[in-house]
């Protein structure tokens, strides 16, 4: 039984190789899936962690501390290829949702309509891991999630940051949500784009990846490459463009309509990056 | 410095004043806050951070209680509303703007909405429309529709419409302070921490038999108190609204019919029940095949879920009038469809929940109910005990709408009480609410209408069946109701209406505001549309033509003399409807995907019982000091019976609302006002409180003896009235004082005069009906299917506004719910059991409403009112279907009309 709040990185990642605990952030994912069942027998509170809330820039890239809640980064100054994230931070659940809630919990709860994944997707994020047994190590986002509520972490690691490599300057941002009400709501699916246009208005560089239409939001890099030298006001989505989408029936639409309205959405989110 | 709290307490500064606490560890901090440190202003409606009633700030920023460690708040700022309230002179203003603007209606959500709102406006004094929506968008209210909450968040000057006092006057809610300040007691706010709690082992199949393992054991292992099963239930295991139709065990016995029915309850101390998995409980499941439809369960081979109720269908209605076939068969057009609607839940933001204790012999609960009378009645059958030793103190409720009518935690906490001999507690997880409270009733509706080349309505036939789930609670009524409103308010001489209650292993479904009138609603307001543009004629003035009038029999052969108001409801429309589709049409032509339409629809609504008894009785009294008591044992549950009761009786006795002293719902002290359903309190407990405010009226008049014009003044001790020969005292204090403190009283009763129905459903079912008129704007994204409304013109006939400002509040939330209804709500059990995937609307999804208030008087009615609580939400959601119809083309047949049915009737429609 405890409740260990560290300051310290080594702190933490001792508490873990001590034995299985319960890593909570925010705990916006954390207590919704306890529901009524008791609690943990151990909890580590990785909020107090030195560092943990920070967002740095460096010639590298941008490194988002794993306690930076997306609240943090609606409020952070941060470059126009940023603009995706902000909106998705922005789209998340509700402002008590924003304030608690971070980034890397987003990631690590793993969830198919996580709104953090296909921006993060886009940016080429990398997850920065560290264990007091294994050491460290860097993850690309894509392989970090492996399924629904999978990730490749062992019970004694402990995410540190989410790093975003240095970007392409010029490059744009957008991020469309679909949902059945306002606010507070899981994504039906969503889309985040990033856009390079050269002089001429035509894209030179575009990244796209889907969330909640796949067990893992997927980035859809058939459709990037064919995208190149067109305008963004000329973008047409086919099917084989969505192939590696695999959209399943549940409470908020059915397959086909994912399938259909996803496509309308990726238009949408690359015209609207490209049109800044 | 790294933090071990294993062995340390906590602590924080709790509005300002520095607390210790020591929370287990991975408590919540909504529960350490409300149990060890007492602040119950701290709401908790779903512990899933999906309502925000738990709303806090931490260092100044809104976050929700029910999803922080406690152990995260160490050495830093915790404030709850009520803190800011007595402390912040901004947050006291905020309040204040609430009440001013009536936008507390249950209360339950004001809390958590205040404290969101402050961190706003200590950001942005000033804030915008959409930043209001933004901030407060993590707060779920089920009563108010937000506008008004909106506008007192934005400083928008408070209505003023209506007389400056009395009846007709928008005075704020009486019971405004305790909910604005967050002092109400609500069901879960009344027991001592640390008492005894339950926990109920409901079934995970939709249907199961079942056997206990070793019960004596588990509890011996687990330090329980007791556990409760149906071997403890003193009297008859079994309850039910309706007389011909009790049919509900407390606990199930050998075999359970829905998904989240009880077979037992625990009851133990509180860390008890926290660190218990119930999952443990030794009980074992043998899964039965389970109807889930009305299809499969009157199929052949379907098992009959309760014994003689054949096919499975519990009852009918039917409502027949001259001969509907052969004047379909004359129509010049005719039209048809099939409507289904799902099941909706009432999703109050206070999950059900109460406290109950023995003292001196008698039972006390204290819960969050409807209907007190009623509760003693089942109370009374279930435990096999003297109404007479049963006390039903009625909490603060934090919404009803019809769920609350039926009892939930009551046997629970009754049987647990008696058994134990110590105070018990229990609230309902929000996923327990969900499963096993009641339903809307899911309907499938078909519907023929027949017009002649005129626009005359010839006939109508409807058949309607409803899912009343596994057990009856109100679907008798459903079913009888339905015939006889299907109609809608228009003349129609030839027609039939038949209605089935079909039995499916689901929850039960029961009274949701309209009581299955709503969704027959959406089937014949279609259709007129439909009829409308066959004839080549404007659907709002196809309407006019056909709506009923004085003296125009209605499908019951009733004969309304006066006081039908619909027409005038539907030509208070014209205006908006004319800039409205002139609006759409200009917006359409330079728009591709976004499209705009605009639909009308309308609606009626008895008020009262159908065609049976439903007295009203009010108590008042004046103290040997001077003090006018009146006796409310109308259940307030947001809708304002408190301030309307007050009001109309305040008029008749001739002083100020705000000068008498209310004793609440308690069935000990105050006498049978009915229950809080069918629209009647302002109608039913309003006549009785105006009689017996007339009464006290005339006994303090002839007492002074000066004639009825005097005016009344109550001071200390005494009455002075004036009239034109001057000033007269009564002096109080020498006078006898009867057992209830008064030394003068009355008390009245009303019933409604009503008259049975015969077999085809003839006679005067109700002594009123209420009529509305809705028009809805709204802008359908083609390409996604998602529908956004944007406006609303909402005409109302209330005979008179006893307060215009409760009038426009209850619009406001009727509109909310029927939006929810017609575009996202539907449950599905084993699968919507939260409000994370069950969705009601939040406060970006309602846009303005503009209210028409329309004073047709009625004779039976205090000062001519009429009931409102029901009716506003009837013609919601079809005028938001015919709206969707005019901007996109394609009528949808099925409700909830999310994207994805949306998207795929627009795909469907232009193939
Ligand atoms: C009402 C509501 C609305 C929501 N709306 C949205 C929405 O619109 N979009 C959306 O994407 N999500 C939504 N969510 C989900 C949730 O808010 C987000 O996923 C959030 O980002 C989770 O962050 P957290 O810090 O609260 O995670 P926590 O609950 O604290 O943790 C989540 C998971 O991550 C693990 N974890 C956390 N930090 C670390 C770490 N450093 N190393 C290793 N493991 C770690 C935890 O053990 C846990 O398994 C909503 C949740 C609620 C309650
Ligand atoms: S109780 Fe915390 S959000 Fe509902
Ligand atoms: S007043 Fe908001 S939930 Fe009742």
């Amino acid at each position: 039984m405890g409740y260990f709040a560290p300051d310290t990185v080594t702190d933490a990642l001792r508490q873990l190789a001590d034995g299985s605990a319960q890593i909570v952030a925010g705990g916006t994912d954390v207590y919704p899936a306890r529901g009524r069942a008791p609690a943990a027998k151990r909890y580590l509170d990785v909020t107090s962690i030195a560092g943990f809330s920070e967002i740095s820039h460096g010639p590298d890239g941008t490194r988002f501390g794993a306690a930076v809640t997306w609240s943090d980064i609606v409020r952070a100054d941060l470059p126009p290829v940023f603009d995706g994230l902000k909106a998705a931070a922005k789209e998340v659940g509700s402002v008590q949702i924003q304030n608690a809630g971070t980034l890397a919990g987003n990631i690590c709860n793993a969830s198919p309509a996580a709104d953090g994944m296909p921006t993060l997707l886009a940016l080429d994020a990398q997850v920065e891991i560290a264990s007091a047994l294994r050491g460290p190590r860097h993850v690309p986002l894509d392989a970090f999630v492996t399924d629904v509520r999978q990730t490749v972490l062992e019970e004694d690691e402990l995410v540190i940051a989410v790093c975003i490599p240095a970007l392409p300057t010029g490059m744009t941002a957008a991020f469309e949500k679909l949902g059945a009400r306002r606010y507070l709501v899981i994504s039906i699916c969503m889309t985040s784009a990033n856009v390079l246009l050269d002089d001429r208005g035509a894209i030179s560089e575009v990244r796209v990846a889907v969330g909640a239409c796949s067990p893992v939001a997927q980035r859809l890099h058939q459709l990037e490459r064919e995208l190149v030298g067109v305008r963004p006001g000329a973008v047409t989505v086919t099917d084989a463009h969505l192939s590696p989408l695999s959209p399943i029936d549940d409470v908020r639409g059915d397959a086909s309509y994912r399938s259909d309205a996803v496509r309308a959405q990726i238009v949408r989110a690359i015209q609207r990056a490209g049109t800044r | 410095m790294s933090k071990d709290f294993t062995h340390h307490t906590l602590s924080f500064r709790l509005n300002q004043a520095i607390v210790v606490a020591s929370p287990t560890p991975g408590q919540r901090l909504s529960d350490v806050l409300r149990e060890e440190l007492g602040a119950r202003d701290v709401k908790v409606g779903c512990d899933a951070g999906d309502c925000g009633a738990c709303t806090i700030l931490l260092d100044g920023q809104p976050v929700c209680a029910c999803l922080t460690p406690a152990h995260q708040v160490q050495d830093r700022d915790v404030d709850t509303w009520s803190g800011l309230y007595r402390r912040d002179p901004a947050a006291k203003a905020l309040a204040d703007s609430l009440k001013g603007h009536g936008a507390a209606q249950c209360g339950i959500c004001t809390p958590g909405m205040m404290v969101s709102a402050t961190a706003l406006l200590r950001e942005r004094p000033d804030p915008a429309e959409s930043e209001v929506q933004d901030a407060l968008s993590g707060v779920l209210c089920r009563c108010t529709g937000y506008r008004k909450i909106i506008d007192a968040v934005m400083g928008v000057p408070a209505v003023t419409t209506g007389k400056s006092h009395g009846v007709g006057s928008s005075i704020p809610h009486v019971d405004a302070d305790e909910k604005i300040s967050g002092d109400l007691s609500y069901g879960d706010d009344v027991a001592p921490a640390g008492c005894l709690e339950i926990l109920v082992i409901r079934s995970p199949y939709h249907r199961a038999g079942f056997k206990f393992g070793d019960l004596k054991s588990f509890a011996a292992a687990q330090d329980l108190t007791t556990i409760l099963t149906a071997a403890d239930v003193p009297g008859r295991n079994l309850f039910g609204v309706i007389p011909q139709f009790v049919d509900q065990p407390v606990f199930a016995e050998g075999e359970v019919r829905f998904r989240g029915e009880a077979v037992a309850a625990i009851v133990a101390r509180p860390e008890i029940i926290a660190g218990l998995d119930p999952e443990s409980f030794p009980v074992s499941w043998r899964k039965l095949p389970a109807v889930k439809d009305m299809q499969s369960a009157q199929g052949e081979g379907a098992a009959e879920i309760h014994e003689g109720r054949v096919q499975n269908v519990m009852c009918g209605g039917l409502v027949a009038r001259g001969d509907a076939e052969a004047a379909l068969k004359r129509a010049d057009v005719l039209v048809e469809g099939r409507f289904r609607s799902a099941f909706v839940e009432h999703a109050y933001i206070e999950p059900e929940a109460g406290f109950a204790q023995v003292l001196d012999g008698r039972l006390e609960v204290h819960a969050c109910t409807q209907a007190p009378m009623m509760d003693r009645e089942a109370l009374e059958a279930i435990l096999g005990m003297d109404a007479a030793r049963i006390r039903i103190v009625p909490t603060g409720v934090g919404g009803g709408f019809g769920s609350k009518l039926d009892p939930t935690v009551q046997p629970f906490l009754a049987i647990a009480a008696l058994k134990t001999g110590q105070a018990v507690r229990m609230r309902y997880s929000r996923t327990e609410s969900m499963q096993s409270s009641t339903k809307r009733h899911p309907s499938d509706i078909r519907l023929r209408i027949g017009a002649n080349r005129n626009g005359k309505i010839s006939g109508i036939s409807f058949f309607g069946e409803f899912d009343t789930g596994a057990y009856a609670s109100w679907g008798p009524t459903v079913a009888n109701r339905v015939p006889v409103h299907a109609s809608g308010p228009y003349s129609v001489k030839d027609y039939r209406a038949e209605s089935k209650g079909v039995h499916t292993n689901n929850p039960p479904a029961g009274a949701f505001r309209g009581f299955g009138v709503p969704q027959s609603a959406i089937a014949q307001e279609s259709l007129f549309d439909a009829l409308a543009e066959k004839l080549g004629m404007d659907a709002l003035e196809f309407r006019i033509a056909n709506a009923l009038e004085n003296n125009v029999p209605t499908v019951c052969g009733q004969v309304f003399e006066q006081g039908v108001g619909i027409r005038a409801c539907l030509t208070a429309l014209r205006s908006a409807w004319k800039r409205e589709s002139a609006a759409m049409a200009a917006f359409n032509s330079s728009n591709t995907t976004l499209k705009r339409g605009v639909g009308v629809a309308a609606g009626w609504y008895g008020c009262g019982n159908t065609s049976l008894p439903n007295p009203s009785t009010i108590k008042a009294g004046i103290t040997p000091d001077g003090r006018v008591v009146l006796h409310q044992g109308a259940v307030d549950i947001g809708q304002g019976s408190n301030t309307v009761v007050s009001q109309i009786f305040a008029e008749a006795l001739g002083v100020l609302a705000k000068q008498i002293e209310r004793v609440g719902a308690d069935t000990d002290i105050t006498p049978d006002a009915g229950k809080t359903s069918a629209s009647r309190q302002t109608y039913v407990s309003g006549n009785a409180a105006k009689l017996c405010g007339t009464a006290l009226r005339a006994q303090v008049l002839e007492r002074i003896n000066v004639g009825p014009d005097a005016t009344l003044y109550f001071e200390e001790g005494a009455i002075i009235a004036e009239d034109a020969s001057g000033m007269h005292r009564l002096n109080l204090s020498g006078m006898s004082v009867d057992a209830d403190g008064f030394v003068m009283r009355a008390e009245e009763t009303y019933d409604p005069p009503t008259e049975p129905l015969d077999a085809n459903g003839q006679g005067a079912p109700y002594a009123q009906f209420g009529y509305a008129a809705h028009l809805a704007v709204v802008e359908v994204d083609t390409e996604m299917g998602t529908v956004k409304p944007i406006r609303f013109v909402a005409a109302h006939d209330v005979g008179q506004a006893i307060n215009p400002m409760l009038v426009e509040g209850q619009v406001h939330g009727g509109i909310a719910q029927g939006l929810g209804m017609a575009l996202m709500e539907e449950y599905i059990p084993g699968r919507t059991e939260n409000l994370h995937d069950y969705l009601i609307p939040t406060i970006g999804d309602i846009p303005p409403i503009e209210t028409l208030i329309i004073e047709e008087p009625d004779l039976h009615g205090p000062h001519g009112a009429k009931g409102l609580g029901e009716h506003v939400l009837i013609p919601t959601a079809p005028a938001l279907l015919n709206a969707i119809k005019a901007a996109t083309g394609v009528r949808l047949t099925q409700v909830p009309a999310t994207p994805a049915r949306v998207r795929a009737a627009i795909l469907k429609g232009t193939q």
